[in-house]
């Protein structure tokens, strides 16, 4: 008897909650807090922490999930944050394969979705998506461009047999034949490996003026310290995934003089004071570290705080078109979005098209180099 | 890109250093399985907490099995006292609870002291084993001794869950980032013109004289004897006054011994995470199939050609790895299948 009570007591409750809940921001968080890619989503998580209490004048209420690593379930989480949360906007997924699949399921319900990866949809696909994450072809073409600056005239790649190698490959490939420099090699690896030694023999034995290596964290590190025991003399680099204090820690002095594109949460205090983004990044690496700890400032934190930078210009558009929890805020929060130029966010300035879902360009980017096992900023 | 000789060399040597470990998982699994029927699919996270759990002592940080084993020796302590009592055996329950309570809780004692006080790497090394081992035979008491007489496929389902479990465990323990321990013996030699790790050599060692231990083990002492009993046939081991489930744990103990040296070997070789143990756990799965889950030897052979293939095959066609290791499981599985044609789960 008196469960069936308590039961309804409760159900009586959170439908008064659900009930006043509905005129505040309600966003929706998938990120892969378990599972191969939990060393991306753990720290995005971490970027909430940082967010105010309210959004351009609203209470904001987050609802974190788990996603796993795994596409599947992000899908559901998605569908959750639809059906019984009636979110404003989804946010996540850290890892691409995830945020694909909410994408589907934005598009489907008309939601807009803030990628914290730089995910690669088929044409006509993600009208409603939009990234917080540089793209890989920013990154490529950044990379490319100091190659070519150091005369390196051949490249081998070595990178994660995924789809951040895959895209990273094609990127790349592509950059660095505008460029004039010719790819000669091209191996792959797993995270989770237990050798690449092979692999970088392989590599070696092609004789390439530099080594791409694409690896993500503390992944990154292995395949570099494999091609330095192989006796690689070269110019090792590094992608934007790799730019954190793992690599490092891991790769210790045989990492020293690799040169790695990065966004701007490495090393903002190293960004000439006119870029847009100086005060923001400085701003936010500080309050981060003093959270959780000095040496933890990283690219993945920076995005998720990033959509709360970019939702304190779009919100208040949008508030005019229609209020939160409504069809009509959900389709002008995008077509807010989607002509709003230049707002500047930690990583950037972001300026999103109807056309153009990236938005970052190359004031989105840094080269760095590992001196006396630091960071330091190349000049551009 | 031709494979001269040096590039063999190396290839051979990469080679035997991983198929060394994948032998000390697969000698592992032959043992669990010959004794308790157990795929025991968990060995890999025996592994990674080896080494990740030398990480964190190398940090001076506790490392999170610490935990596991005090939660373990409480389930184990509560579930048999309350078993005791209830068949009135209550003059068993003080040595019960020595064993399965304080003698835990003592290894964990041990651990926190010694934790913040980054002692020399040998030290860490012990206290990883202690820790690690500790948690073999509670793991077996409190997940599989009451289900020790299920089917071979009832325990292989219960396997799965606890390695999810236990890799989850490794997240929360360890978290999502990677590590690379200290090596044994740092040194490097040249020998025509092929460097020589002097990890590898500590590797290759280390597995042939733990190999060589356990033959002797198995082969001379009343406990070995008894779980070679056990293994040939349950209930005449029964019948001759070998307890199952002390044979279950001795069994467990030896496989988490074996899986945290393995980690403890290939951790300073590559980067460990949380969740590494589970691919190198199904490479001595392959190898201990090779040797039809019966034979040491074989088993050790096959895991030493698992490693020989994964390094010529990373070398010829690295995105198709994984591939040609597990596809070549396939021709193993058939000639075995043709020639033991299937027979019934005895002693079911």
């Amino acid at each position: 008897m008196t469960i069936p009570f308590r039961a309804s007591v409760l159900a009586f409750a959170s439908v008064l909650a659900a009930g006043q809940a509905r005129a505040d921001l309600t966003i929706g968080v998938s990120m892969p807090l378990t599972g191969p890619a939990s060393g991306l989503g753990i720290p995005s998580k971490n970027g909430f922490a940082l967010w105010p209490a309210t959004v351009g004048g609203e209470k904001v209420k987050l609802v974190i999930l788990d996603d796993a690593s795994d596409p599947t379930q992000a899908g559901k989480n998605a569908r959750r944050f639809i059906a019984e949360d009636k979110v404003d906007l989804i946010i996540g997924s850290s890892a691409t394969g995830p945020s694909m699949a909410i994408s589907e399921v934005a598009a489907e319900s008309q939601t807009v979705q803030l990628s914290t990866s730089p995910v690669e949809l088929p044409e006509g696909k993600g009208g409603w998506t939009f990234r917080l994450a540089q793209s890989n072809a920013v990154m490529a073409s950044g990379l490319a461009r100091q190659m070519k600056g150091a005369n390196i005239k051949t490249l081998a790649f070595l990178g994660y047999s995924d789809g951040y190698g895959e895209s990273w490959l094609r990127e790349i490939s592509a950059a660095a034949k505008a460029m004039g420099i010719q790819v000669v090699a091209v191996e792959r690896y797993g995270r989770a490996d237990t050798s690449v030694t092979a692999q970088a023999l392989k590599v070696v034995a092609a004789r390439p003026d530099a080594v791409l290596v694409v690896g993500s964290g503390s992944g990154a590190a292995m395949p570099h310290k494999a091609l330095i025991e192989r006796g690689f003399q070269g110019k090792v680099y590094q992608t934007h995934s790799a730019a954190s204090n793992d690599l490092i820690r891991l790769g210790g002095k045989d990492v020293e003089g690799a040169v790695v594109v990065a966004g701007l949460a490495v090393t903002p205090e190293a960004l000439p004071d006119s870029h847009p983004s100086k005060k923001l990044a400085v701003d936010f690496v500080e309050r981060y570290e003093k959270q959780f700890g000095a040496g933890t400032r990283n690219q993945f934190a920076a995005h998720s705080y990033d959509a709360q930078l970019l939702l304190q210009y779009v919100v208040p558009e949008a508030l005019k078109k229609g209020k939160p929890g409504t069809p009509e805020f959900r389709a002008a929060l995008k077509q807010v979005l989607e002509s709003t130029p230049n707002i500047p966010i930690t990583q950037g300035v972001i300026h999103y098209t109807p056309t153009d879902h990236f938005g970052l360009g190359s004031n989105s980017r840094m080269l760095l180099t590992i001196d006396k096992g630091a960071w330091k900023a190349l000049a551009p | 890109m031709n494979l001269d000789a040096s590039i063999a060399a190396i290839l051979l040597l990469d080679g035997a250093t991983n198929g060394m470990v994948y032998a000390l998982i697969a000698i592992a699994l032959v043992l669990v399985f010959a004794v308790t029927r157990i795929l025991f699919l968990p060995q890999g996270e025996f592994v990674a907490y080896g080494a990740l759990t030398l990480a964190m002592l190398q940090q001076g940080k506790v490392p999170g099995p610490v935990w596991l084993l005090l939660a373990l020796a409480v389930c184990a302590g509560a579930t048999r006292g309350w078993a005791l009592l209830r068949s009135g055996q209550a003059r068993a329950l003080p040595a019960m609870l020595l064993r399965n309570l304080v003698l835990p809780a003592l290894v964990a004692a041990l651990v926190l002291w010694a934790a913040p006080r980054q002692f020399a790497l040998p030290l860490q090394v012990a206290l990883t084993l202690l820790l690690v081992t500790a948690l073999g035979p509670l793991l077996y008491q409190v997940v599989y001794e009451s289900l020790a007489a299920s089917s071979v496929l009832v325990l292989l389902i219960v396997s799965v869950g606890v390695h999810f479990t236990l890799t989850g465990l490794g997240l929360l323990f360890f978290g999502a980032e990677g590590f690379r321990t200290p090596a044994f013996w740092d040194a490097r030699w040249m020998l025509n013109g092929v460097t020589l790790g002097a990890q590898t050599v500590a590797v290759l060692l280390a597995a042939l004289v733990l190999m060589a231990v356990l033959g002797l083990v198995l082969q001379r002492t009343l406990y070995g004897k008894a779980l070679r009993a056990t293994a040939v046939n349950r209930l005449g081991a029964r019948l001759m006054g070998v307890s199952p489930g002390l044979a279950g744990q001795l069994t467990f103990a030896m496989a988490a011994f074996i899986g945290a040296l393995s980690g403890m070997l290939i951790g300073p070789m590559t980067t460990m995470f949380y969740d590494s143990g589970f691919l190198i756990g199904l490479k001595g799965f392959v190898a201990a199939t090779i040797g039809g889950l019966a034979s040491f030897p074989l088993a050790a052979g096959g895991a030493l050609a698992v490693g020989w293939i994964e390094s010529f095959s990373s070398f010829w066609a690295s995105d198709f790895k994984e591939v040609v290791v597990f596809m070549s499981l396939l021709p193993i599985l058939l000639w075995r299948s043709i020639a033991s044609p299937a027979h019934d789960e005895e002693e079911a």
